[in-house]
């Protein structure tokens, strides 16, 4: 029998060890697995690498992570936020590290990961600073340049409903990387609104398939 | 100098107002971060403009209000928004599908600077103290099939922001084709820089002057 239900939080993510490099879902608030996160800071994990678009924004999630001490490195499009305080602090003082990847680069770096393709060539990036030291090729007289995959050891993400088989629905833009990141992580731990019963899920509107979740926790499961 | 005081400037709703003459019907368009979502208070009712947000959704509405907020409905700059009739959801890498293979027509961002040759500057100044962040601009910038700039024609110490080289750091080469500013509209051509429209009490020579770059004349 498959079952990915899992019944507490700290269970789900009772294996994450110090320095692993963790996935986590969300456009500002909008996707951002809260109840993941927080059982994160619970449960102590350090020297952790954060992929996510952001680096956390007014005190929560991510934001209480980076400024527990807990981040070594955040992977991020976007790591200015509206009272992104703690991440702003250790930047400056070179206590973070940031790499910085345009959107799209990061969004098709993860499908990338998840896709079994070790890297790609994109216009995305040519001739700036980000692009320093990236191999570069013309194809058809466009210039583009190398980037590379990514995948990480857990995918924390937000999901709307789930099952025991571990397929997946979303709501609204809370979707944003949630399906990619879920391909790319060795161990995907989905956060969801409400888990219902095998076979309640239209096939037609499942959007990540189960074989990429390992884990599912319900909202006001038991910390 | 130029006496910019006789001038009557176009204000953020006037370069709005100029660009949607330039979106045609059935137009997918993506609006940047800051001045350009001023542009969806605009949009024709008699044309069907599909507006794109980069975080996965086709057929965005107007800003959401009352009930109608759900913190899972956001746009680019995390506002609460709606959905129009139609609207499509989709995950961040097909939503960049549509932005990286061209499949959005028209991009409209703000900048810093833009060059002679259509290079953009608009995702960080030189302040080293500033935390850098470039979101989707890199991407967006040479995506779309038409990139439009909405600008201040010049800095705030009076520099135009129409450069020989950017000397921010750049965005995207060769991307621009269009700048919409408070003074004029400037295509970007192989020939060079083509003034399309100016305001009013403003002569083409004075535009050229303030511009600090060449500018072709339109009207001539």
């Amino acid at each position: 029998m498959i079952q990915k239900i899992i019944p507490s939080v700290a269970e789900a993510l009772r294996d994450i060890a110090d320095g692993s490099t963790i996935f986590i879902s969300g456009f500002g608030g909008a996707g951002l697995p809260i109840l993941l996160l927080d059982a994160l800071l619970e449960q102590g994990a350090k020297n952790l690498t954060l992929i996510s678009n952001n680096a956390g924004a007014s005190g929560v999630g991510i934001a209480k992570l980076v400024g527990a001490g807990r981040v070594k490195k955040m992977v991020c499009s976007f790591p200015r936020q509206p009272e992104s305080g703690a991440f702003d602090e250790l930047y400056r003082a070179g206590k973070i590290e940031l790499e910085l990847v345009p959107q799209g680069t990061l969004a098709e770096r993860i499908r990338a990961g998840g896709a079994g393709i070790g890297g790609f060539y994109t216009p995305t990036g040519f001739g700036t600073e980000l692009a320093k030291g990236e191999d570069t090729r013309e194809i058809d007289g466009v210039n583009y340049i190398f980037e590379k995959a990514i995948k990480a050891d857990y995918a924390l993400i937000k999901a709307d409903k789930g099952d025991r088989w571990g397929n997946l629905t979303y709501h609204g833009t809370a979707r944003n990387f949630g399906p990619v990141m879920a391909t790319a992580a060795r161990c995907t731990i989905a956060q969801v609104r409400e888990v219902v019963e095998l076979g309640a899920l239209d096939p037609e509107n499942i959007v990540t398939p189960g074989i990429f979740v390992k884990r599912i926790v319900q909202m006001g499961a038991a910390s | 100098m130029i006496d910019l005081s006789k001038v009557k400037k176009r204000s953020t709703a006037d370069i709005a107002k100029r660009i949607v003459q330039d979106i045609p019907d059935g137009a997918s368009v993506n609006l940047g971060i800051g001045q350009p979502m001023a542009i969806s208070n605009y949009l024709p009712h008699d044309r069907e403009i599909l507006l794109h947000s980069e975080n996965g959704l086709l057929g965005m509405g107007p800003l959401a209000t009352g009930d109608q907020i759900d913190p899972d409905i956001v746009n680019a700059g995390k506002q609460s928004v709606t959905m129009l009739s139609g609207a499509s959801l989709c995950h961040h890498a097909d939503s960049f599908v549509m932005i990286r293979g061209g499949h959005i027509d028209i991009c409209v961002l703000g900048a810093f600077q833009v060059s002679i040759k259509g290079d953009i500057a608009n995702w960080r100044t030189s302040d080293p103290n500033a935390i850098p962040a470039v979101g989707g601009a890199m991407d967006l910038a040479l995506g779309a099939k038409k990139l439009f700039v909405m600008m201040e024609h010049l800095t705030k110490s009076g520099e135009s922001k129409l450069v020989q080289e950017c000397t921010y750091p750049l965005t995207a080469l060769d991307a621009v084709n269009c700048v919409y500013t408070d003074l004029a509209t400037i295509a970007v051509t192989p020939q060079g820089l083509l003034a399309i429209d100016w305001v009013e009490g403003l002569s083409f020579e004075e535009l050229q002057e303030i511009s600090n770059v060449a500018l072709i004349n339109s009207q001539s």
